[in-house]
């Protein structure tokens, strides 16, 4: 194949437009001006300038989850990497395919003698640090590796169970020139993902889903990851399986759908954490069984048999022992599952387990009768407002919650959220990421005032660069969850919570080119909402909230998931 | 090789890529998940561009099992491999100074070193050097009756392996 002589800038971005990458978010420094400089010439990929790195991060976290393709962000070396930190071990934590690429000081200086080791003007030990929270990382040596780390970047963080890559690119290597060959090549040796299902561990799960009386399914993010939702159904559909699904999973499955039973946890849906506890064998797809998730694992489901599918082998029997285990991509393993399920007797739909089911459902999650304005009403309403096609993300905290519990998610990829690393400030980022992915849906974060002044500079971005979100602002002028536990768990004492009434959101908004509007009743919330998600810039909807309002129902810490209080 | 806890000592065989920062991000990850370190050795191996790392571990199963997994999740680690205890030839090297306060000393000193089959490989008015050679038990003992005669220093080089038999450890497998 044909060599094509150009600088290492320039076989960077060539190589990214190889790798169909349109969009990048990023802020540049001295070390990345070589590559902010090829930009110039290279049309086809857009540049969104963020206020902060962690916001680029967060963005392309988010333009990864909307749209199931990897989300790329730039920074410099030194402060600029490290501001990344907080937005990669967040798409770490929930598996999302990021690809960071960092400045670095020269690796080579004008003398000949070695900059990186010496303390450079802005250098820092960006593989060092971020070693522990990517799937991946490496600092590039030479201008023709360039296209081969590039696609062997993109292939660890898509592949397999996703995760963020990081690409350490010293400024001397952006400059120096070569002779560059581009391949679609990728020369990896210690990485084979196990895709394909073990067809006896099928045929095993098969029979044992066959012979339970009380099945249950458990669906987290790998479903989602793995494009399965489809799968998921018609297996759930056939089985007459109820399907609770993690945190992370809501989206997998329709919360209106008849065998929808809502989120497990801490704060799941009780109906969840009920007949997950009374069924007697669990499919688990794609979940880790994270501590939130579970609650104390001596009371998780000890005596129902566990089936867990995961692409992740080391995920198997980390936190919980399982009967049968799958390693294998989602979408693979719920196919042929279900194409050995269809050969057996169907089960009928007047069985007790369903009866169960819908009992259950009359006792643990009745209509909300009054429309107060409070969260779980707004929530409920903002449902009905937007369309199904809608994504929402969240802050962390309190907001989140409540959207976990009474927003219902329809489709996946369709609800993004920090749920692994609990970042705040997470989502309005996250939602110009999803907005500039699919720049035709509307887009709303969920946040709380806490959450969202800790990226609220991103507006900037959002304004300029005409990304337009929504944010809703459940303001209640305290950092609301932890708030909620001095409350509950250390008698009221409260210290370091309240941010009183500052900043005025609508004022914020205004300030930078937003539109901002305050609500106090349902009929202004209502119309609020449809305003802004027909309008053409970003606006901020301010909703004041008591900070009385808890989070119920709750699970304790360290309780099970049987000692859960509170109404739903 | 398992005591009351349920804790055994197992050897891990893990080929990886020969390059910079692999012993970093294995390493890491046994710091980051808490799994203990006992010894390890890394050398270059027959096969090109591909080092060898020999780990000695100790937990109980289900650790051992999170540790091949997490080992074999890095992407420079190629192959990982939890050697047999009942078929592996394991050894470790020591080199030894050892004060000699008198001329009896030196004597007894190099009939100990002859038992354990060790070789004295410097030697000085009031020291020995000895190099020696075996399973870590037996560099213990021999440690051991060394420390009446005073250690002044000593550099171990942590337990190597390979498992008995024409079987290997391959990256084309």
């Amino acid at each position: 194949m044909a060599t094509v002589k150009m600088n290492g800038a320039n076989a960077l971005l060539e190589s990214l437009e190889r790798q169909g990458v349109k969009h990048v978010f990023g802020i540049l420094g001295g070390a990345i001006l070589p590559v902010y400089d090829a930009l110039c010439t290279h049309p086809k990929i857009r540049h969104i300038l963020a206020r902060h790195e962690q916001g680029a991060a967060h963005a392309a976290d988010g333009y990864a989850r909307a749209s199931g393709q990897p989300g790329v962000c730039f920074a410099t070396s030194g402060p600029g990497a490290t501001n990344l930190v907080t937005g990669i071990a967040n798409a770490y934590m929930d598996s999302s395919p990021i690809i960071a690429l960092t400045g670095q000081v020269p690796s080579i200086a004008k003398n000949s003698s070695y900059m990186i080791g010496r303390d450079a003007f802005q250098e820092a030990d960006i593989i060092g640090i971020t070693t522990p929270i990517t799937k991946y990382n490496c600092q590039l040596s030479s201008v023709a590796e360039i296209p081969n780390t590039i696609n062997t970047a993109f292939y660890i963080a898509t592949t397999g169970r996703p995760g963020p890559v990081l690409i350490d690119f010293p400024k001397n290597i952006q400059t120096d020139t070569a002779n560059v060959e581009f391949t679609s090549h990728i020369d990896i040796r210690g990485y084979n993902p196990t895709i394909n299902p073990h067809p006896l561990q099928i045929r095993k799960a098969a029979e044992c889903l066959a012979e339970a009386e009380r099945p249950i399914i458990l669906a987290g993010g790998g479903v989602i990851t793995a494009n399965a939702a489809d799968e998921l159904l018609t297996v759930a559909e056939l089985l007459l399986a109820p399907v609770a699904t993690t945190f992370m999973g809501k989206g997998a499955f329709p919360e209106i759908h008849p065998l929808s039973v809502g989120t497990i946890g801490m704060h799941g849906n009780p109906l969840a954490n009920r007949l997950l506890l009374e069924a007697d064998v669990m499919l688990a797809v794609g979940t880790r069984f994270s501590d939130r998730a579970t609650g104390n694992l001596d009371t998780f489901c000890p005596e129902a048999r566990k089936i867990h599918i995961d692409i992740d082998a080391a995920e198997i029997g980390k936190n919980i022992d399982v009967d049968i285990p799958i390693v294998a991509d989602a979408k693979k393993a719920l196919s042929a599952l279900y194409e050995r399920l269809i050969k057996q007797a169907k089960r009928k739909p007047d069985n007790p387990w369903m009866k169960r089911l819908e009992e259950a459902r009359a006792q643990l999650n009745p209509p909300n009768e009054n429309k107060e304005f409070k969260p779980k009403s707004l929530l409920q309403i903002l449902r009905k407002l937007l369309p199904e096609s809608a994504i929402v993300t969240t802050e962390v905290g309190q907001n989140q919650m409540w959207s976990a519990l009474y927003f219902k998610a329809l489709k996946p990829r369709t609800f993004i959220s920090s749920g692994g690393l609990g970042t705040m400030g997470f989502g309005f980022p996250a939602a110009i990421g999803a907005k500039t992915a699919c720049p035709d849906r509307v887009v709303v974060d969920i946040a709380g005032d806490g959450s969202f002044i800790m990226t609220e500079q991103e507006l900037a971005c959002s304004v300029i660069e005409e990304i337009p979100v929504t944010v809703i602002v459940l303001n209640n002028g305290v950092l609301g969850m932890v708030a909620q536990w001095q409350r509950m768990f250390y008698k009221r004492r409260y210290m370091a919570v309240k941010l009183g009434t500052y900043p005025d959101f609508v004022k914020l908004a205004e300030s930078y080119g937003a539109q901002g509007f305050r609500v106090t009743s349902i009929p202004e919330f209502e119309k609020a909402v449809q305003t802004a998600i027909k309008s053409k810039v970003t606006t901020v909807i301010d909703v004041p909230i008591s900070m009385e309002e808890d989070v119920v129902p709750m699970i304790p810490p360290g309780c099970g998931l049987n000692q859960q209080v509170g109404d739903y | 090789m398992e005591n009351q806890n349920n804790k055994k000592t197992t050897v891990i065989a893990a080929l990886v890529e020969n390059k910079p920062g692999v012993l970093h991000s294995v390493s890491n990850m046994f710091r980051r998940r808490g799994f203990n370190i006992e010894s390890i050795t890394v050398g270059q191996t027959e096969q090109k561009g591909v080092a060898r790392m020999t780990i000695t571990v100790s937990g109980d199963e289900k650790t051992l099992e999170q540790i091949t997994k997490q080992m074999n999740k890095l992407i420079d680690v190629i192959k990982v491999n939890q050697l047999e205890p009942d078929s592996i030839v394991t050894r470790e090297l020591a080199l030894v100074k050892i004060s000699v306060p008198d001329v009896k000393s030196r004597s007894d000193i190099i009939n100990c070193v002859e038992v354990f089959r060790g070789r004295v490989v410097d030697v000085s008015p009031e020291s020995l050097m000895v190099e020696i050679t075996g399973t870590p038990d037996k560099v213990d003992a021999f440690l051991n009756l060394m420390r009446t005669y005073g250690i002044i220093e000593l550099a171990r080089t942590g337990l190597t392996a390979l498992s008995r038999g024409i079987k290997s450890i391959r990256i084309d497998e």
